[in-house]
């Protein structure tokens, strides 16, 4: 999909036109008018819808399939089943996506094997979805069910320590000086167990996948995907195409937080479906489908914090395990936070694993994260009380100056304390009475909590390009999604500073294999890697119309070097020289040029990589209001304080921690997927059960973006979309406790935990 | 979703007439279709009744007659129920959203059906959904679900909010079949679930509520509509209050009370108003209330705590009608 923003009208004055200024995203009007397709809303001729059958077992086989019904209903053309299945690779390698964890893959429709309740057992094709979606549920499996084990707590014992590592997921350090010694002598202690519930993703808009069969036999596929290069080097490996057989789209993303990462059955099973039929196909999920693939683990932790009587930890001990699919090890990086964040000279980290019969967990916005930095955050609230320190003090005074679980290596950047300083500042800190229970506001108690939030800031290697034409129009693009977090806004800010453009000059191009590859949008890395790529391409578009320029007849440019060009206003100008410039479309006019085009690759700083550790920092500081006799619970103020590097755009950053914040609130105090272990299934699936928050809900969020200068690439960003969360849970149950002096350690707090 | 045929009816007598086994009346379908989505109903014909003239509100004797086919949003927004029986207003906003509001119907309402996680899954069992399969909630996922009235064959919730304040209020439904008319009192028109949890209600098959009516309002100062649920806003109750009070003094002369989010229908303990009426308006005497209501409670595995949720409910919502200072809907802050 293009975007081109409105026209606006902005003085040029220097680099940063754009960058930095709180402009609003350019695909709002788009998004608002309804004119922004989704992938489950592009049509084709003759298109054919599929509605997927799903198991109503978690554990067992498939004895039988009478599909006789449905395919008896008039306008059903297929009902594809494991026992009639086009055969596909068989290899778990064709099968492994970008972001798959070890092991093997799941394959829909594969055999009669049933790993996880609601795992899809039949595929219904019609000539239209009313059809397909009567005709599924008539389609009749008879079962040979087996117990599922899904009870984490009750098979704590089996827990593993992966042995293969999921790629970019670091594993726990080794531990240092001796925890468990020190834990026992130190004057000053905590020990609790920590979890958080599972959660699922539930972005508004269901996975769906389009397959359009072109006339000359290529495919077209507009998949929910955050990452479109994903979907088609899946596709490639699994029904051997070559990339340029199958183009896949998704120019926008009604939300994604991890469950876009990893290209979903319903993606297979459409093509399957458009293969076998020769003619296209949809299938979208249904809301409770939603439940049948990819949640946030729920880690069982245990902190031991040990300190002397000032506060300062001399034991640092968390111990996390989660489940995972019986077929994949999915790893996320839950204890070593712990390490990053506090100094400590006796420190154990450890991290297992649990196989339950449920599909693959997988990532959902900071992974890890989110559960880990909930644990030690209230325990570090617990080890505040327990010593009779504020806990702001007492995090300063544990602060960690260089990165432990990396050898001591310093941060790149690290401006945690200004986020303390500013948040107590903005949020009135100092006025808080430490005592629970000691500030009420009428029958409502008060608390005040404060927690960490940390998250890392990563670059992936990524590619762009950027195109100007003669009539001074500037393309930029590669094949990342925007996932809703405003990625095409600030490309736009970018190419339109490098090359000194308004920016509805500029036009940006995302989610299309046919542009250059950059991976998918997660991990907050988008902005630098996307953002660094886009830039090296203007710069080199700049570099190539500068030396156009140079070689006109009577350039003003003559004998300049490219260093002391300035790109401002739509021209080529001299650093001090105000006198001497020429303007972009001149040049490639004059110069008889069709367009001017360069693709550039932008990659982590190995140099940078090797002397640093690179992290996001929040202060989140929270006001809970209780009432105490009937346990509920408003979260009346938030100060997240973020210390990210350079914003590009304040307004859509700010929307980042928003949001962030109000996912923090439902992990919290809402957010639950009610597993039944009798029979391995999600009970409350649907969104009248499952709670989000609603705008009741939420009050003031206030957001402070501190100064943090950061080399790590040339933009000085760090990345937004997750550190908006971490931390919001913690600082919330420290609040609850400091209102009712109730420690609540298993989220989410719902009434029950306070009466 | 099966298919289904499809008839509008112009007349009560046409839509009463075109009723058969396996049909179902279709207003506002804020709750059947959702039910059609997932399976969970079935209907061969849907009879279309929404341009049935059933949408007046009516004075009607000292009371008001409500039209089936007014409304959430109509009947919480018309002055007379404002004025007379804002009880009623305040349970109806405390549910659903304002689109559901502008969607569903008054009769609608009353024939909601429960929200059991179960009951809702075809990959289970349910008693309600399939008689005889089983009650996989007992012993599961029953976090919300009923503490009073339950049967060993269903622990499911009516979910309604305004069907707690018609309970307190003392309506009548006013209900048209192939028998003819007649009049439910509230308190009889949603069943137990028994040993026969597939029916909710009362109604003979082929039934047709056409109007609600309210009697001379008692209520208008001292009166709340309480709920307690697991976020602010578009919830189902885990407990609710309607709570209606008519002083003497500082005396109570007439109380009714019923809760939501707690049985198979709106719960009502006739003891409790009697005891209540001739005392004091005091904390002590709405304790005895509510200590004499849960009394009856029975906790299935994770739903014990609504059992002390219901007793501080009861009482703080006593105390809201009491005082004159009914829950606002705006503030989320419980008075």
């Amino acid at each position: 999909m293009t975007h081109t923003a409105s026209p606006q009208t902005f003085s040029s004055t220097g680099r940063d036109t754009f960058v930095g200024s709180p402009l609003s995203r350019i695909d709002g009007p788009a998004k608002v008018t309804g004119l922004a397709k989704y992938a489950g809303e592009f049509a084709a001729p003759g298109l054919a819808y599929g509605c997927i059958v799903s198991s109503a077992i978690a554990k067992g086989r498939i004895v039988a399939i009478d599909a006789a019904k449905a395919e008896a209903v008039p306008g059903v053309l297929k009902v594809i089943t494991h026992e009639n299945r086009p055969r596909t690779a068989w290899r778990d390698k064709n099968f492994q996506d970008a972001v798959a964890p070890p092991g093997s893959p799941f394959r829909a429709l594969y055999d009669d094997l049933i790993a996880f309740s609601g795992q899809p057992v039949a595929l219904v094709v019609a000539e239209d979805f009313e059809t397909a979606r009567h005709a599924a549920s008539l389609v009749h499996v008879t079962y040979a069910a087996q117990e599922p084990e899904t009870d984490l707590e009750a098979m704590r014992g089996e827990a593993y320590d992966p042995p293969t590592k999921r790629e970019g997921i670091k594993p726990p350090p080794k531990p240092w000086g001796d925890a468990d010694a020190a834990f026992g002598s130190a004057p000053v202690r905590v020990q609790e167990g920590y979890s958080l519930a599972i959660e699922h993703h539930n972005p508004m808009e269901p996975h769906a996948s389009t397959v359009v069969v072109e006339a000359d036999g290529t495919y077209t596929v507009y998949d929910k995907v955050q990452g479109v290069s994903n979907s088609q080097q899946y596709l490639a490996g699994v029904f051997g195409l070559k990339p340029d057989q199958v183009r896949v789209l998704n120019p926008y993303l009604g939300g994604g937080f991890g469950s876009g990462l990893r290209p979903q059955y319903q993606l297979f099973l459409a093509m399957l479906a458009a293969q076998e039929l020769k003619r296209s196909v949809r299938v979208t999920l249904t809301r409770d489908q939603m439940w049948s693939f990819t949640y946030r683990p729920e880690a069982l932790q245990t902190i031991a914090l040990g300190a002397e009587r000032d506060g300062r930890l001399v034991a640092l001990r968390h111990d996390a395990i989660h489940g995972t699919s019986h077929y994949e090890d999915y790893q996320e990086v839950v204890v070593n936070w712990s390490g990053v964040l506090y100094r400590c000279d006796n420190v154990a980290l450890t991290y297992g694993l649990v196989k339950v019969d449920t599909p693959t967990p997988g990532d959902m916005r900071a992974p890890g994260a989110v559960s880990g930095v909930f644990a030690i955050e209230t325990a570090m609230d617990e080890l505040a009380y327990a010593a009779g320190i504020d806990p702001i003090a007492l995090r300063l005074k544990n602060y960690a100056e260089s990165d432990a679980t990396a050898g001591g290596k310093p941060f790149g950047s690290k401006e945690l304390k200004n986020c303390f300083t500013q948040g107590a500042e903005r949020f009135g800190w100092a006025k808080r009475t430490p005592e629970p229970r000691s500030m009420r506001d009428g029958r409502e108690l008060v608390g005040w909590g404060v927690a960490t939030g940390v998250w890392e800031s990563m670059m992936m290697q990524s590619s762009a390009i950027a195109t100007l034409t003669p009539d001074g129009r500037l393309t930029v693009g590669n094949s990342t999604g925007d996932i809703g977090t405003g990625t095409y806004t600030i490309l736009t800010q970018i190419a339109a500073d490098t090359l000194g453009l308004p920016m509805d000059a500029v036009t940006t191009k995302l989610g299309d294999t046919r542009l250059p590859e950059a991976p998918v949008a997660g991990g907050s890395w988008t902005a630098a890697s996307s953002g660094t790529a886009v830039m090296k391409a203007c710069r080199n578009v700049g570099e190539q119309v500068f030396k156009l320029a140079r070689g006109l007849e009577n350039s003003p440019l003559a004998n300049v070097d490219f260093d002391r060009a300035v790109f401002a206003d739509g021209r080529i100008g001299v650093a001090g020289d105000p006198g001497r410039s020429v303007s972009l479309v001149e040049v490639l006019q004059a110069a008889g040029v069709d367009k001017v085009e360069a693709v550039e690759q932008a990659g982590p700083d190995k140099d940078f990589n090797q002397a640093f550790e690179a992290y996001t920092h929040s202060a989140v500081f929270v006001e809970v209001k209780v009432d105490e006799e009937l346990g509920q619970v408003r979260v009346t103020r938030v100060v997240s304080a973020i210390a990210a590097g350079k914003v590009l755009n304040p307004k859509t950053a700010r929307s980042q921690i928003l949001g962030g914040v109000v996912m923090g609130i439902g992990s919290a105090l809402e957010e639950e997927s009610m597993l039944d272990h009798r029979i391995g299934r999600f009970m409350n699936h649907n969104l009248g059960e499952y709670h989000v928050p609603v705008n009741a809900d939420i009050y003031d969020i206030d957001v402070i973006f501190v100064d943090e200068e950061d080399k790590a690439n040339p933009l000085g960003v760090k990345g937004l979309g997750e550190i908006g969360i971490v931390g919001t849970a913690a600082a919330i149950t420290n609040a609850v406790f400091h209102a009712t002096g109730k420690r609540v350690r298993h989220l989410p707090i719902t009434v029950d935990k306070l009466l | 979703m099966n298919r289904f045929d499809y008839v509008r009816a112009g007349t009560v007598a046409e839509a009463v007439q075109a009723f058969g086994a396996g049909a179902r009346f279709i207003a506002g379908g804020t709750n059947l279709i959702d039910l059609m989505k997932y399976d969970v109903e079935k209907p061969g014909r849907l009879i279309d009744i929404t341009r049935l003239p059933l949408d007046k509100i009516e004075d009607h004797g000292n009371g008001l007659r409500i039209g089936a086919l007014a409304t959430n949003a109509k009947v919480a927004y018309d002055d007379r129920v404002a004025e007379r029986y804002p009880l009623l207003r305040n349970a109806i906003l405390a549910g659903a959203s304002a689109q559901l509001r502008n969607a569903a119907s008054t009769g609608g309402n009353l024939l909601q059906r429960t929200r059991c996680y179960y009951f809702y899954d075809t990959a289970t069992a349910c008693n309600k959904r399939e008689p005889g399969s089983g009650c996989p909630a007992i012993g599961g996922m029953n976090r919300i679900h009923a503490i009073f009235g339950t049967s060993d064959q269903c622990i499911a919730t009516h979910p309604s909010d305004m069907c707690i304040a018609l309970a307190a209020l003392e309506a009548t439904v006013q209900v048209s079949g192939p028998q003819g008319e007649r009049s439910i009192p509230f308190a009889e028109f949603h069943r137990l679930p028994g040993d026969k949890p597939e029916v909710d209600t009362n109604l003979a098959p082929g039934e047709i509520i056409v109007a609600v009516d309210l009697p001379e309002s008692r209520f208008p100062q001292h009166y709340t509509y309480l709920k307690l649920r697991d976020r602010l806003s578009y919830a189902f109750a885990l407990v609710s209050v309607a709570a209606g009070l008519e002083l003497d003094g500082d005396r109570v002369k007439t109380a009714r009370l019923a809760l939501g989010g707690v049985a198979h229908k709106p719960w009502r303990n006739r003891d409790a108003e009697a005891l209540l009426e001739g005392k004091p308006a005091t904390r002590e005497t709405f304790e005895a209330a509510a200590d004499l209501i849960v009394s009856e409670a029975k906790p299935q595995s994770e739903n014990g705590f609504k059992i002390d949720l219901a007793r501080r409910a009861i009482v703080r919502g006593l105390e809201q009608a009491a005082a004159g200072t009914p829950q606002s809907l705006s503030d989320k802050r419980i008075q």
